[in-house]
């Protein structure tokens, strides 16, 4: 494989993972959030500092990722889950541009001008695993009791409350959850890289994340994966027409989204049930085509 | 009869208007109750104040002899009372049986590592939910719909689903809002002899909003008038009709 393609399959690979965690939180729980770069991030700072810093296992540096991603979503979620509308959002943005600035002014860490010598510990074979562990935990997660709570808060919040649903433990949760996937990206990020700068984790990272979310298709998993692939490759495909590379990538996602408005998978899963649904209807039509077929002929 | 529902000095003021005004009344355990009242009147709001949706300004709502005034929404349901909504609230874009099958998760008791790992808690506790929810789908009537989505079923079928729902929740307490609302006669009368066999079946007290007359006069046991937030009369349909108060207030005008 050239190296070339083998760098943008892992960079879809760890693109897939954040996208993981951005999908349970807006498409199965409701919530938009504008700052999931600001949780890679910070997952990709804890991970080098253990790895760089206290020379640990990469693993442990992916662990500590992960928990610190957590851990500081869950002081937003505590300031900001309990306000109605769209405060989370806001909070969100406000979160990822203020996690951009300090790490800018913190020149420990390199400031603005980056933190080079993180070592190469991000192989395909460690991104590949994460992935499937990432797909096999939230899809176990969006078809249990939890999952359907934070569905049911999307769904309906009042319905859901009388219901007897915590909306506000069951948001958190799935915030929580989702930051950690960013969290563990941004490790991956930064030991692929072997460099990382505050500006690599900017607004823009943070939308890209959601409109792949959402071009996927809201509340479906599988959607997710095949926007992550999708929306990686894409931008590298388009580097033929440089500088119309935006435009093209822009006009690609509006003329998809126009084309299937739920998003490319749109509510629907792909496994192996809803596969077999899918060729059991396909081999009923064809009978039924074969069908009419031979009363035609029968007819003659 | 013991009383399960106890609501006293009830009030709530939005702004200047106060849409309940010093209500008192109770429901009876194992009873049918009816709380009726013109447009306006303050229904709704006594719902929203029993179930938490709006604290209240003054007074109290015990159940069971604990006083619950202002809990939690979500907590309310764990004390044993549940409800419907006058302009239906179900999980739109999910199947019915997943509409009921969320509800039915108070039953169930895996925790977050059950569910990531799908351990033999999850699976156990999982089947039961999902018996649990196709069963109350048969006796509800809904078992041959379970794969439609809630969002395309006709309008009487919505309404039951979301009485489905509050029932996943083994409620002791069933407060139904306007449950009849937009039926046809016909639906109206099928509706009457379902609550009555809910009642009778899940052993369980009933407190119904209704504004279709013979739908409360024939089904209630016990009827609260409300008019402009405050209670009007109290008492069995044969005292209500015959109370002038209330003739004038509501009944008067030919309803
Ligand atoms: N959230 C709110 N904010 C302000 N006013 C409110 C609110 N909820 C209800 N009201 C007012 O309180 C009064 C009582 O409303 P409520 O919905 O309880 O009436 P109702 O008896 O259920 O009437 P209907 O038969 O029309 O459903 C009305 O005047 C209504 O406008
Ligand atoms: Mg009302």
């Amino acid at each position: 494989m050239s190296s070339y393609l083998e760098g943008i399959i892992m960079l879809s690979g760890i693109n897939l993972i954040a996208v993981l965690g951005l999908s349970l939180l807006t498409g199965f729980a409701g919530l938009f959030s504008f700052g999931h770069a600001g949780f890679m991030a910070i997952g990709a700072y804890s991970a080098a500092i253990c790895t760089t810093i206290f020379k640990l296992p990469f693993f442990v540096g992916i662990a500590a990722a992960a928990a610190a991603a957590a851990g500081a979503s869950w002081l937003i979620g505590r300031a900001t889950l309990r306000l109605k509308g769209d405060y989370f959002c806001i909070a969100t943005l406000g979160f990822g541009e203020a996690i951009r600035l300090i790490l800018d002014n913190f020149q420990g860490l390199g400031g603005a001008r980056g933190w080079p010598g993180i070592p190469p510990h991000t192989t395909l074979v460690n991104i590949l695993i994460l992935d499937v562990i990432g797909v096999v935990l939230l899809a176990n997660l969006v078809r249990s009791r939890h999952g359907r709570n934070m569905i049911a808060v999307r769904e309906e919040e009042l319905a859901a409350q009388v219901a007897g649903i915590n909306t506000f433990k069951y948001k958190m949760l799935a915030l929580v959850v989702s930051a950690a996937y960013a969290g563990v990206a941004g490790a991956l990020l930064g030991h692929y890289m072997t460099f990382i700068q505050p500006k690599m984790f900017s607004m823009v990272k943070s939308t890209e994340l959601t409109i792949i979310v959402i071009f996927g298709g809201l509340g479906s998993i599988s959607g997710s994966v095949l926007g992550a692939v999708v929306l990686t490759f894409l931008p590298e495909l388009l580097r033929a027409v440089d500088k119309w590379r935006l435009v093209v990538y822009g006009l690609a996602v509006i003329g998809i989204m126009i084309g299937r408005p739920r998003g490319l998978m749109g509510g629907f899963e792909l496994t192996p049930k809803s596969v077999r649904a899918h060729f059991a209807r396909l081999r009923e039509a064809k009978a039924a085509r074969a069908d009419q077929a031979a009363e035609e002929k029968g007819g003659l | 009869m013991s009383d399960i529902l106890q609501v006293r000095g009830l009030t709530k003021r939005f702004g200047g208007l106060a849409a309940v005004n010093e209500v008192d009344f109770n429901v009876r355990e194992g009873g049918i109750s009816g709380l009726i009242g013109p447009n306006g009147a303050g229904k709704t709001t006594i719902f929203n104040l029993i179930t938490g949706v709006y604290k209240v300004t003054s007074g109290s709502v015990s159940f069971e002899g604990k006083d619950i005034t202002d809990t939690e929404p979500y907590r309310i349901a764990d004390i044993g009372i549940t409800r419907t909504f006058q302009n239906i609230r179900l999980f739109k874009n999910l199947t019915v049986f997943d509409n009921v099958l969320t509800a039915c998760h108070a039953s169930a008791s895996y925790n977050l590592a059950d569910s990531l790992l799908r351990l033999p808690r999850f699976r156990r506790e999982e089947k039961t939910l999902k018996e649990k929810a196709l069963e109350l789908l048969s006796i509800l009537g809904l078992a041959d719909r379970k794969d439609a989505i809630a969002n395309g079923l006709p309008y009487g079928l919505q309404r039951r689903l979301e009485i489905t729902r509050a029932l996943a929740l083994d409620p002791r307490l069933l407060l139904l809002d306007e449950p009849a609302a937009g039926m046809n006669p016909d639906e109206t009368e099928q509706l009457m002899r379902l609550i009555g066999d809910i009642r009778n079946r899940f052993k369980l007290s009933v407190l119904v909003i209704e504004h279709h007359m013979d739908l409360v006069m024939g089904l209630c046991e016990h009827i609260v008038v409300l008019n402009f937030g405050q209670k009007l009369a109290d008492g069995t349909p044969d005292a209500i009709r015959g109370d002038k108060r209330v003739v004038e207030a509501y009944l008067g005008g030919g309803e």
